[in-house]
């Protein structure tokens, strides 16, 4: 099936290139950096992951968002999901890989990642985070794969496939479980020690991964004419609404817990995050305005989700209230809950961390890849689609 | 009639097969929760072996739990003291010493009471204590989460309760440093080599992109030295290194005529550095 992504209009590798400009600059930085160390990094000993370990984190999410289709078409029988399944097991493999590499980007010593592997330790969450990745990768890989081909040769997938389908089920729950419990499980970072954040991580996860499905399957319908369908995307935006309110009520429990208990620990983070952090005469405030676009990104999506009208009329207001919720995620998690875990350090020192140029571009060629990937995979399984349809 | 007593023979037959394979199965889960229990208590008694807690029970004196007591005192006393501990033991370990503070490494390190101790702060705290600073370097938990976190077991509980360091191993995740809720870690985040004076040629170097911190010199007490920090304090008792486990050892007498505290204690991570404020 390959060769259908060997073929294509000018728009199409117009695209790849640009891409791959954003890929051969990561590389040059990511040489650069390897040769130098982290150092060429915003990252100190006291602000100790950045952007890597967040976006990871994020995109970790974007991954296990794809169950929101595989499990109501699969386990409820839900029609109208057929035709775009497939497109949320695709952005799964490229959110996957996205998360691989920003692993090894983050790695000291990236030769030495088989470490993990040559010396498995269950205590570790890291080293149940691998397992769950790389199952969940393999097995995403293994049913679209088997039932995008099926599909193609016009037979019923072959019921072994069916196993791994509903094995992926609890698997994309796990990915973001345990990538919770990276986090949740560590004595003395107030912020993180809490026992909603894996709920929470699933709630914007279930919101964001769709968000960004809905919005490729009206930039396909638009470009491609893959027509997802009305119901599909009608089902897929009451989940969105849902998802996103829940993760909303979770950090507001987060408020409560830390204002009304007036613990300073429970507060510090939460306030550097959205009011700024006052310590020793001074105010530290360089993540407010991406927590209140955050917000303020949330309210405008949420409004054009909710809205009749800009949600069942149109089209451009429906793409705009998702990516919306997208990158108002994005922010919560892809930024906010990584960096400000940092603040204030356990030894009540306040490090703001800013990306270096190096690192941002490292980390814009990373997204460049996994769209790179996923414009492949969806130029294929398209492909597959108007064969059948022909 | 043949036929019902045959299956009866058959029911009855797989019944008590049933039976018997189900008791055995109870008996074995009995027994081996006593053995279990057996175990722990044994662990808080006297056979504490690699498990010493040192804080529950009484642990074996012929085992080791290395420890240190910091007079709080001492360093008031003797404000250059601080700063003579810090440079004999980044010396000897070979520490780089980088002009930008982001690249920080450090094994020890003087800084203020409310930095030292955030969970118990003070705002009517004394004048000495609020003017000097005190030395902070890795409490080697008796239950580390860096430890715990490590994915590759490239840092680890020695039997005599020093929390180590692979260098070889660590492949540079910085989970124990996340999971560290004291900031004694730190990280190489470029070429260590050319920020060390003075190379020390007994002590390797580390390369980029590994953790290291504080290994309470394991490779000086192997010798039966003292760490290089307590060497530093000389006669003024300032640093007092030992093992936890002997009733008998200087050490266990400092803790028995003053009464001293741990950073953060209420995280049950039992630290094994204890400060005479």
């Amino acid at each position: 099936m390959f060769e259908k992504a060997l073929k294509g209009n000018n728009y199409y590798w117009m695209w790849l290139a640009f891409l791959g400009f954003f890929i051969a600059t990561a590389v040059v930085c990511y040489l650069r950096q390897y040769f130098y160390g982290l150092g060429l990094t915003g990252m100190s000993r006291d602000v100790s992951w950045g952007l890597y370990i967040s976006q990871f984190t994020f995109l970790v999410g974007v991954a296990a968002g794809g169950v929101m289709l595989v499990l109501p078409y699969y386990i409820h029988d839900y029609k109208a999901f057929g035709r775009i399944t497939i497109l949320g097991e695709f952005l799964a493999i490229s959110a996957l890989l996205m998360c691989l590499m920003f692993i090894m980007a983050d790695l000291g010593q990236p030769l030495r990642g088989l470490n993990v592997m040559l010396y498995p330790t269950p205590g570790s969450m890291l080293f149940w985070d691998m397992c769950v990745l790389w199952g969940y990768l393999i097995l995403n890989a293994l049913c679209g794969w088997v039932i995008l081909t099926a599909e193609r040769k016009g037979v019923h997938p072959p019921q072994w496939i069916y196993f791994f389908v509903y094995l992926s089920i609890p698997f994309a729950f796990s990915i973001h479980t345990v990538t919770a419990m990276l986090y949740c499980g560590l004595p003395g970072r107030h912020f993180w020690l809490s026992a909603i954040i894996a709920p929470r991580f699933l709630a914007s996860a279930f919101a964001a991964g769709p968000s960004l499905i809905v919005v490729l399957a009206l930039i396909l319908k638009r470009v491609v004419h893959f027509d997802a369908g009305k119901e599909a995307i009608n089902k897929m935006v009451t989940i969105i609404i849902y998802a996103a309110l829940a993760n909303m009520f979770f950090v507001g429990l987060e408020f409560f817990v830390g204002f009304y208990s007036n613990i300073p620990g429970h507060m510090d983070t939460l306030k550097y995050l959205f009011f700024g952090l006052e310590h020793h005469g001074h105010i530290y405030n360089n993540l407010v305005p991406f927590m209140w676009t955050f917000i303020a990104l949330f309210c405008v999506g949420i409004a054009l989700l909710v809205h009749p009208y800009t949600r069942k009329q149109s089209d451009l207001w429906l793409g705009i209230g998702c990516a919306s919720i997208f990158f108002a995620f994005w922010l919560d998690k892809g930024i906010g809950f990584v960096l400000g875990g940092f603040v204030p350090t356990p030894t009540e020192e306040i490090v703001e961390y800013y990306p270096t140029f190096n690192e941002l571009f490292i980390t814009i060629g990373i997204w460049a890849t996994g769209f790179f990937i996923l414009t492949v995979l969806y130029k294929i399984a398209i492909g597959v689609e108007h064969e059948i349809e022909a | 009639m043949d036929n019902k007593r045959r299956n009866f023979l058959k029911v009855a037959g797989i019944s008590t097969l049933a039976g018997l394979g189900g008791t055995a199965v109870i008996d074995r889960l009995v027994t081996g929760s006593t053995s279990v229990r057996a175990a722990a208590a044994a662990d808080h008694g006297s056979n504490q072996g690699e498990l010493s807690t040192g804080h529950e029970g009484r642990p074996d004196p012929s085992t080791k739990r290395y420890g240190m007591v910091i007079d709080i005192k001492k360093f008031q006393q003797d404000p250059s003291l601080g700063g003579r501990v810090v440079t004999a033991c980044h010396s000897v370990h070979n520490v780089p010493q980088f002009p930008d503070k982001k690249d920080e490494i450090k094994w020890i390190w003087m800084t203020n009471f409310e930095n030292a101790f955030p969970d118990s702060p003070n705002l009517y705290l004394d004048e000495a204590t609020e003017s000097h600073q005190l030395p902070l370097l890795c409490n080697h938990c008796d239950k580390p989460p860096c430890v715990r976190a490590c994915p590759t077991k490239a840092t680890f509980r020695n039997k005599d309760g020093v929390v180590m360091m692979d260098f070889h191993r660590c492949i540079g995740c910085r989970f124990c440093m996340a999971a560290c809720p004291y900031g004694s870690r730190s990280f190489n985040w470029r070429e260590p080599a050319p920020f060390v004076k003075n190379l020390n040629k007994d002590f390797p170097r580390r390369m980029r992109g590994v953790v290291e911190k504080c290994s309470f010199c394991a490779e000086r007490i192997g010798l039966g030295q003292q760490p290089a920090c307590v060497e530093a304090c000389g006669d003024s008792k300032a640093m007092v290194f030992g093992n936890l486990n002997d009733p008998e050892s200087e050490i266990r007498k400092l803790l028995k005529e003053h009464h001293t505290i741990q950073r953060n204690p209420a995280l049950g991570t039992l630290p094994s550095v204890f400060y005479i404020v």
